[in-house]
């Protein structure tokens, strides 16, 4: 009866010297066989000027009492870094003009993974490249775009939909329904006609969800994984619908070399110069390897402002594989496929 | 002995057979040598010691036969005989191979026979045709793509980057002459002064008609309203400017259709409507001069 007594005693007396006092293991041990009172060791005299041995909230065995001094840990936490932040701002507003800069917060886009192929902007190479390459006819201005627009067999609603606004924003372009032909055999078909691009876009279960852009001489084929497409009625504050100017092009982050293949192919589906007086910009912004496309009206409001409307269709793109050479899938050479297993490995490597 | 009806009183009603497939209406044989697939007295190749059947392997047929006399051998049971590929051959081989046997066995051997060449010609009609191939998504890959994707609109700003290339564009004057945003250094340090003087002005509108000052700003404006023109026929906030709006209205309607300009999400500029299309109504004769 006097051990427990004292021990509880001894627990009192403890109690106001630390509220997450420590416990050794052997007394973590003892305070769970107790039913968890607070994780406290044998009581110390004030001589004992010992480090206080360390305390792992993870060691509570008892889940509400555990969950309990985590909670409040983590609000003390927080308190001290509130408290924290407060000083830090007290003291750049004491210093004035002389506080040092805010240091820049590290964020995806500039913890990148340096990628070797970046293409700089001076690079001889890349220039004689691009002008020998598929798209130089275009760039030469010696062929205008003309697109065939088609779906997977069988479209449903959603798709068709999106096909049509496709077509009203890229001009000059035609929608033609596939009925159960293989693409192999139109391709030829659509050569013969002078088509420049063949846009397949593939639907699952009811929704879009995939991309091919084929450039049609003998041009390379991209695959793209499609997802969040919004047609342009369920856009809020949509304007009325796109004129049939040319629209502008604009093509954000395309950094590396296969980027830039894929923003050429890009801009080689709208024709070269574009009319101004429409006041319409097609945008493909790639951020972390995901390339978004609007459709927008602009005005000037004055040379500071612009105001944007969004009109026509929206979707995110995710190139899966670039091939050489028009579709083919079995036999076609392929310059880049995405592979899982080595390219998804690191979070701040991308290639586009 | 071979006691067929022994054999069938047992499996078939009595006890248990292991190839039978019991529901609710009819009963099926499992037996890889069935001809019909139906557990049925004259189909069960137990309880049959005459029986055949035609089977396929790899795109052959074979007929395949089973006499009582070959009961003591199972090895060598069934007798296998290789069907031509011709269909009308292949009829006439399964006639003479079963010339005595029962009407029902060679009826169905037959009907087994046509099936299995049907589906055949259908398998190979399909494996010319493109065929759907089915990729397995990975749940989780596909939940952190998605995460992913929200992660990157969200940096990625696109609003801003989109009017950060169009503000950079008309710097650079691709835009040549469209719009007359002086791009002086003179003006840029004029800006703030710039900005309180369009406050102003669209007060004094007003009261100065004829001030033409601000050539450029004019021209802006100009622009702008007729936009506005078009959205306040929409959003109508008092008869005055019904009025007003409906005389102008005619005359922009034909600017706007020329110049293939639209409506500009109008909500966000309330403030200035009403003393605009005053201003507009009273110069408008001379401001379409100046234009033209």
């Amino acid at each position: 009866m006097e051990a427990p007594a004292g021990r509880a005693r001894r627990e009192k007396m403890a109690a106001p010297a630390g509220r997450s006092a420590p416990g050794e293991d052997g007394g973590g041990r003892n305070a769970a066989a107790r039913g968890g009172r607070k994780g406290r060791g044998p009581a110390r005299g004030p001589a004992d000027a010992q480090f206080p041995p360390s305390f792992s909230v993870s060691e509570i065995k008892n889940k509400q009492r555990r969950q309990f001094m985590f909670q409040r840990w983590k609000r003390a936490r927080r308190q001290e870094q509130l408290a924290a932040r407060k000083k830090r701002q007290k003291e750049r507003e004491a210093l004035g003009d002389k506080a040092p800069p805010k240091p820049v917060p590290k964020t995806i886009e500039n913890q990148r993974i340096y990628d070797e192929t970046t293409v700089d902007p001076n690079d001889e190479e890349v220039a004689f490249d691009e002008a020998t390459d598929e798209f130089s006819t275009y760039f030469n201005r010696e062929t205008s775009p003309k697109i065939l627009i088609t779906t997977s067999d069988r479209p449903r609603g959603r798709t068709v939909r999106l096909c049509e606004q496709l077509a009203k924003v890229v001009p000059n372009s035609h929608v033609y329904y596939r009925r159960g032909l293989a693409l192999k055999k139109i391709i030829p078909q659509c050569v013969a006609r002078d088509f420049t691009d063949l846009l397949v876009i593939n639907e699952n279960r009811k929704v879009p969800n995939g991309l091919i852009v084929s450039h049609l001489p003998n041009g390379p084929t991209a695959h793209f994984k499609m997802s969040n497409a919004r047609l342009a009625k369920e856009l809020k504050r949509k304007g009325k619908d796109p004129t049939l100017h040319i629209p502008e092009v604009i093509l954000n982050n395309f950094s590396t070399r296969l980027g830039h293949t894929i923003g050429r192919m890009f801009a080689s589906l709208f024709p070269y110069s574009p009319q101004f007086v429409g006041r319409q910009v097609a945008t493909f912004h790639n951020q972390r390897d995901y390339i978004f496309f609007r459709f927008h009206r602009y005005i000037f409001r004055n040379e500071k402002k612009v105001g944007l409307q969004e009109l026509g269709p929206r979707f995110t793109l995710k190139l899966r594989s670039l091939q050489k050479g028009t579709f083919d899938s079995k036999y076609g050479e392929y310059e880049w496929v995405h592979k899982r297993h080595e390219m998804d490995t690191s979070r701040r490597k991308f290639h586009l | 002995m071979q006691h067929d009806d022994v054999l069938w009183d047992v499996i078939g009603n009595k006890q248990f057979c292991s190839y039978k497939v019991k529901t609710k209406t009819q009963n099926f044989c499992r037996n890889e040598y069935n001809i019909t697939g139906l557990c049925n007295r004259s189909s069960c190749p137990l309880a049959n010691s005459q029986y055949a059947t035609v089977k396929e392997e790899k795109g052959q047929c074979f007929l395949y036969m089973k006499t009582i006399e070959r009961a003591a051998f199972p090895s060598r049971l069934w007798e296998r005989v290789k069907l031509s590929k011709n269909y009308e051959k292949a009829l006439e081989q399964i006639d003479e191979n079963l010339i005595y046997w029962p009407r029902f066995i060679r009826h169905k051997c037959k009907q087994r026979f046509t099936k299995i060449t049907q589906y055949l010609i259908r398998i190979r009609k399909l494996t010319l045709k493109r065929q759907r191939k089915l990729v397995p998504l990975s749940k989780k890959v596909e939940r952190r793509e998605s995460r992913r994707e929200e992660k990157a609109l969200i940096a990625a700003q696109l609003d801003n980057a989109i009017e950060k290339e169009l503000l950079e564009r008309l710097k650079q004057g691709t835009y040549e002459d469209i719009y007359n945003f002086p791009i002086h250094a003179f003006d840029k340090a004029l800006e703030q002064q710039d900005e309180e003087s369009e406050t102003d002005s669209s007060e004094e509108e007003d009261e100065d008609v004829g001030q033409v000052e601000y050539v450029e700003g004019d021209e802006i404006d100009e622009s702008d309203l007729s936009d506005f023109e078009a959205m306040d026929k929409l959003e109508v906030d008092g008869e005055e400017e019904q009025e007003h709006s409906s005389i102008a209205e005619e005359q922009e309607k034909e600017t706007s259709i020329s110049k293939g300009k639209t409506p500009v999400k109008g909500l966000a500029r309330k403030k200035r409507p009403f003393v605009e299309i005053e201003y507009e109504q009273e110069t408008e004769p001379s401001a379409k001069a100046s234009s033209t």
